[in-house]
């Protein structure tokens, strides 16, 4: 373990380094500007450099600038707010893990009529994986805006292109799970005299477990995604994505910077949270390494 | 008769999907199709072919024919008789009625034994038909879900702004072929080729100058491994702002996109050669160069490509969400959110089509390139 960490941090560093300096670089022609027109000349270096670091709508904020803005977002607003973070944050949460659990469901509903139907898996597997060529998230805007005219407006429409986007990393990694038990094991259930049934039960499932937990991981990251980009269309309302596309209006680039450092963030603890689940199941049923 | 001798437990015997084909093309030819009373008779043509399943089905089941014969005319006849059935647009003039549904059930379970019955093919030394078999029975449900989605489309009267039908979608991509090109021009052949290939160029790059830096293999692989799993997508409209409205922008995002998953997956790539295989380099005295070409990349090309198909989905995904930041009035995503504020959804189906028809080859492109490239490897071993 100690291995990695002080290679990350010293990458960490090293990125933040380069982000300051990109900072400068990046906002200097605005800040001359801006001394030209106050009829300033001969700016020391130093002040130049703070000046970049802090101006109101940077190309590239600096990083404590970003800060200071989660921090006066989430911490010094009231959650029921529009302008806090934390509100946005939540409603995309929201919309994340529905699309992510009917995703997860449909996909291990897919996996198993896959896996025990040799039509399906002949005919809807191929479709399974050409479904995800389709760049859904093209037709994200379409089904918003449809659904949005038929009535059927809020979570839904958004968990829908979540789901979209998970139930393929799913369905693919529990048809290997499920097809994992070695045939010495299903022989052996079969000398018992299992049932289909009760072979699915006793014998693939478990076995598919650890391979449900690594596509959670990246359904969950998708279905952040599917999310975020689901809440472009419907005129920035209200999410992350809403938070991104007005400040792409306003050219408000700390604003939109924080959405993005949120994202992550969300992206990062969503994820985890399931590498959790992942260790005390995984304990629970023995199979941890 | 040499199926009835290798498989003698399925002569004589009519499995349940056959007979409710049967008994919903009987009936839905007795009952009328149309709300004005007049029955599919009153097509001949489709009437005929609807006519001559039911003989084909049964002979088909009772093994009185060669299976491969019957299972031949089977599909034939069937797909004939659902198409033109279902792209004939006399059928919806008057409101449908239950003679319709029938047929549409029967037009569904008979594709469906169709496909069960080619799955169920002993295949076995015949290499040449197990390949075509495997490649015909997904297009044939594609086929199946075409059908459907227009019969039902049409037949319930769904709204055009909900679910416009395939004919309508057919017909806008025919009509509206410049515009597609000058979008696909734009959206396709410049921002994702060129982020496509900048992005995986320089993220392989980058691998070979990170495994050959431990140092910097420990610190960027977790770092790439959790960039991977960060909704990127989101620098897009950062990008729009630094970089312009034009597709100079979308490249950008394309890259950022697809620069990790390379990253990642070719410093594994990478360490995949084992100690016995560096170890028979070593015996040959072969230096650093020496042993990546001939043994590291070789054995890395597997992953390379594994990250090349995740990328040709991604890079077109970025290209076209970009596009809704802020564009020329050129591109396929601008025309995808400016159709969809007009309703003029069939555009926007003929342009989704268009957008899985390109990612389709271009991973199509790419397996195919991986074939040649990494024909060693076990899984692409034949037999």
């Amino acid at each position: 373990m100690s291995g990695t960490v002080g290679p990350v941090v010293t990458v960490l560093i090293a990125f933040m380094a380069i982000w300051y300096l990109a900072a400068i670089f990046l906002n200097i022609p605005f800040q001359k500007d801006i001394y030209k027109r106050a009829d300033r000349i001969d700016v020391p270096v130093s002040e130049l450099v703070l000046d970049t670091w802090s101006q109101k709508k940077p190309v590239l904020p600096a990083p404590h600038q970003v800060v200071v803005e989660i921090y006066e977002t989430t911490v010094l607003k009231k959650i029921t707010s529009k302008r806090s973070l934390v509100y946005h944050t939540g409603i995309t949460l929201s919309s994340t893990m529905l699309g992510f659990l009917i995703g997860t469901s449909l996909g291990i509903l897919l996996a198993v009529g896959i896996v025990h139907s040799r039509v399906l898996d002949k005919s809807l597997m191929p479709w399974v994986i050409s479904s995800q060529t389709i760049p859904i998230l093209a037709i994200a805007p379409m089904i918003i805006v449809v659904l949005n005219a038929i009535g059927i407006s809020g979570l839904l429409p958004k968990a829908m292109i979540s789901t979209y986007l998970s139930f393929f990393p799913v369905t693919v990694g529990m048809v290997k799970g499920l097809r994992s038990p070695e045939v010495i094991h299903l022989d052996l259930m079969h000398t018992y005299s299992a049932t289909r049934l009760q072979t699915f039960l006793k014998l693939r499932f478990p076995y598919a477990i650890p391979y449900l937990f690594t596509s959670m991981k990246i359904g969950m990251a998708a279905s952040l995604v599917g999310a975020i980009v689901g809440e472009l269309p419907t005129g920035a309302v209200a999410g992350l994505g809403a938070r991104l596309l007005a400040g792409s209006y306003y050219g408000q680039t700390i604003q939109i910077w924080s959405a993005l450092i949120m994202a992550a963030l969300l992206a990062g603890a969503l994820v985890a949270l399931i590498g959790v689940l992942e260790k005390i199941t995984l304990k629970q049923l023995g199979m941890a390494q | 008769m040499t199926d009835a001798v290798t498989r003698p437990t399925s002569a004589l015997k009519i499995g349940p999907l056959a007979l409710v084909s049967c008994a919903a093309v009987v009936l839905g030819l007795i009952l009328p199709i149309n709300a004005d009373g007049t029955r599919l008779m009153a097509h001949p043509v489709t009437g005929t072919a609807f006519m001559l399943l039911v003989p084909i089905i049964l002979a088909t089941e009772l093994s009185l024919v060669r299976r491969c014969y019957g299972l031949m005319a089977m599909g034939l006849v069937g797909y004939i008789a659902a198409a033109l059935f279902a792209f004939n647009d006399q059928h919806f003039e008057t409101p449908v009625a239950t003679g319709f549904w029938v047929l549409t059930i029967a037009c569904w379970t008979t594709t469906w034994l169709f496909v069960s019955r080619l799955s169920g093919f002993d295949i076995t030394n015949r290499p040449m038909l197990g390949r075509f078999i495997n490649l015909i029975i997904p297009v044939c449900f594609g086929v199946t879900l075409l059908i459907l989605w227009q019969l039902i489309v049409l037949g319930a009267n769904v709204p055009k702004v909900l679910l416009p039908a395939p004919s309508d979608i057919g017909l806008r991509l025919v009509n509206s072929v410049p515009v597609l090109w000058a979008d696909f021009q734009q959206t396709f052949l410049k921002a994702v080729i060129v982020g496509y290939a900048l992005g995986c160029s320089s993220a392989f790059i980058t691998a070979i100058i990170v495994d050959r830096v431990p140092f910097l293999r420990r610190g960027l692989l977790p770092i790439g491994n959790f960039i991977s799993a960060l909704p990127i997508i989101g620098v897009a409209p950062i990008m729009v702002m630094w970089f312009g409205f034009e597709w100079q922008s979308k490249a950008a995002v394309v890259i950022i996109m697809t620069f990790f998953p390379m990253l990642v997956n070719t410093v594994s790539g990478l360490a995949a050669s084992d100690s016995m295989q560096k170890d028979l380099m070593r015996t040959y005295a072969a230096d650093y160069w020496q042993t990546l070409i001939k043994l590291r990349l070789p054995m890395a090309m597997p992953f390379i490509f594994n990250a090349l198909k995740i990328n040709s989905t991604l890079a077109l995904i970025g290209a076209i969400v970009a596009e809704f930041f802020g564009t020329p009035i050129v591109g396929m995503g601008f025309r995808i959110s400016t159709e969809v504020g007009r309703m003029n959804v069939d555009m926007v189906w003929a342009e989704i089509a268009v957008a899985a028809l390109a990612g389709s080859l271009f991973y199509a492109l790419i397996a195919q390139l991986e074939k040649v490239v990494t024909f060693w490897h076990p899984s692409q071993r034949k037999g």
